[in-house]
């Protein structure tokens, strides 16, 4: 399961939907593996704005311990959230200028927008568990296919 | 035609070896294959997009949505992400390497996901399993609203979505989009080739009106070979023998009954029906 889908998904017991501590999920024990994809810059544009980078950072940090297969500096840490400009090299001069109808200029990924790929849509949580913040129900997740089957009293 | 939602649960049913036959059924992956195709259209996406898919089984319609621009997929590669209730039909997709994330939940237990998570939601061939309730405890409505008021909920304003599903009766057909609307989306009902053994029935849905003019009609503005049967508000005239008990069509009417029952009917006078002045 990519980080990118941990940045969205929230415990499913009935009585966390208000809950604000239900999101997002801590990952426990967990083995991460990074499956290398292509880099797609018009979905992470797609996505930027509707990411919680609290959040991201703070499932980056409990997942960085567990890290084996690369080095923790693979993970940018983000000073800041970073805009659409800030992904294409070349920025702010190459948003204007394809703004001003000039010739169409094929966009280059920055060094950001690789880092982003890397963590939000290569790395995986493999095994491991997902614990809720607030009821603190644990659910487990195999091959990375986490399990959110509820007995019937939570749901 | 045998249903198989009548004969087992849907963890039980697709066991391995039904997961198997499922998924490499020439005719079952063509078939979802061209409805794949038919919801993308209708969810009409023009960037790559975060897609839900409801009952995503071994991948096949997720295999499409990975799918680029060139391979005949609109607005792709799309990210996906895919629930199912059947660990063997997961089981199938990680073997198959699919890209997007599975999950292992049940669509009747709700939606797992914060507000305004996905762009677009897909189904295929899924949400007639919700019709039925395992336990006592649940109820096919109880799963139908859980699901719907979830798929909602983490839909983005503006985001559709698009359940192909197989109806057992226009009860179930009417049962289901009307959860739906209850869950507050616009809704609508496609079927194609309608009254054939090959029925399809597309549940499309809409969050908040995003870009579309008028009602849920306008989703199939443009397409080709698509007649639109009824408007959703639309006016219909008062049916026959519902007129007001009491007032005066409905004393003319009985009056005229009773004459032709040969009973003794006072004439009609420009009096007949109208209400006394209070004096009287």
């Amino acid at each position: 399961m990519k980080l990118l889908t941990l940045n969205f998904l929230t415990c499913a017991v009935k009585t966390c939907k208000s809950s604000p501590a239900a999101f997002p999920l801590h990952p426990r024990d967990a083995t991460l593996q990074v499956v290398e994809t292509e880099l797609n810059l018009a979905f992470l544009k797609n996505m930027l704005p509707r990411l919680m980078w609290d959040e991201l950072r703070v499932v980056a940090d409990e997942v960085c311990g567990f890290l084996l297969s690369f080095p923790p500096p693979c993970f940018p840490c983000f000073p800041f959230p970073p805009t659409r400009s800030d992904l294409v090299v070349g920025g702010e001069a190459g948003a204007a200028a394809t703004a001003e109808g000039e010739e169409e200029v094929e966009e280059v990924p920055s060094q950001t927008a690789q880092d982003l790929h890397r963590v939000l849509l290569e790395t995986t949580v493999h095994e491991g568990k997902l614990v809720c913040g607030n009821c603190g129900h644990e659910y487990k997740v195999m091959e990375g296919v986490p399990n959110f089957l509820l007995p019937g009293h939570l749901v | 035609m045998s249903r198989p939602e009548d004969i087992l649960p849907p963890d039980l049913f697709y066991n391995d070896s039904e997961s198997r036959k499922y998924t490499t059924s020439s005719r079952i992956q063509r078939i979802q294959n061209d409805m794949t195709h038919r919801a993308l259209s209708l969810l009409d996406l023009h960037s790559p997009s975060l897609i839900l898919d409801v009952g995503c089984g071994s991948g096949l319609s997720g295999e499409i949505l990975s799918n680029t621009e060139e391979e005949g997929t609109p607005g792709g590669p799309h990210v996906w992400i895919g629930f199912d209730i059947s660990s063997s039909m997961l089981g199938v997709a990680l073997e198959k390497e699919v890209e997007g994330d599975l999950f292992l939940a049940d669509a009747g237990q709700g939606v797992p996901f914060r507000p305004g998570t996905f762009d677009a939601a897909i189904s295929i061939s899924a949400i007639q399993w919700l019709c039925n309730a395992e336990t006592s405890e649940d109820s096919p409505l109880g799963r139908l609203s859980r699901f719907f008021g979830g798929l909602y909920a983490s839909l983005r304003r503006g985001g559709r979505a698009v359940c192909q599903f197989y109806p057992k009766n226009d009860e179930q057909k009417k049962m289901v989009s009307q959860a739906a609307i209850k869950a507050g989306f616009g809704a609508g009902l496609l079927e194609d080739d309608e009254g054939t053994k090959n029925a399809k029935t597309y549940l499309v849905l809409t969050v908040g009106g995003g870009d579309l003019d008028g009602d849920i009609t306008g989703v199939v503005r443009g397409m080709d070979g698509v007649d639109v049967m009824a408007r959703p508000g639309a006016v219909r005239g008062a049916k026959r023998g519902q007129e007001a008990k009491g007032s005066k069509v409905w004393i003319l009417k009985k009056k005229e009954q009773m004459e032709r029952k040969g009973k003794v009917v006072k004439a009609n006078s420009k009096y007949t029906g109208r209400k006394r002045r209070v004096q009287f």
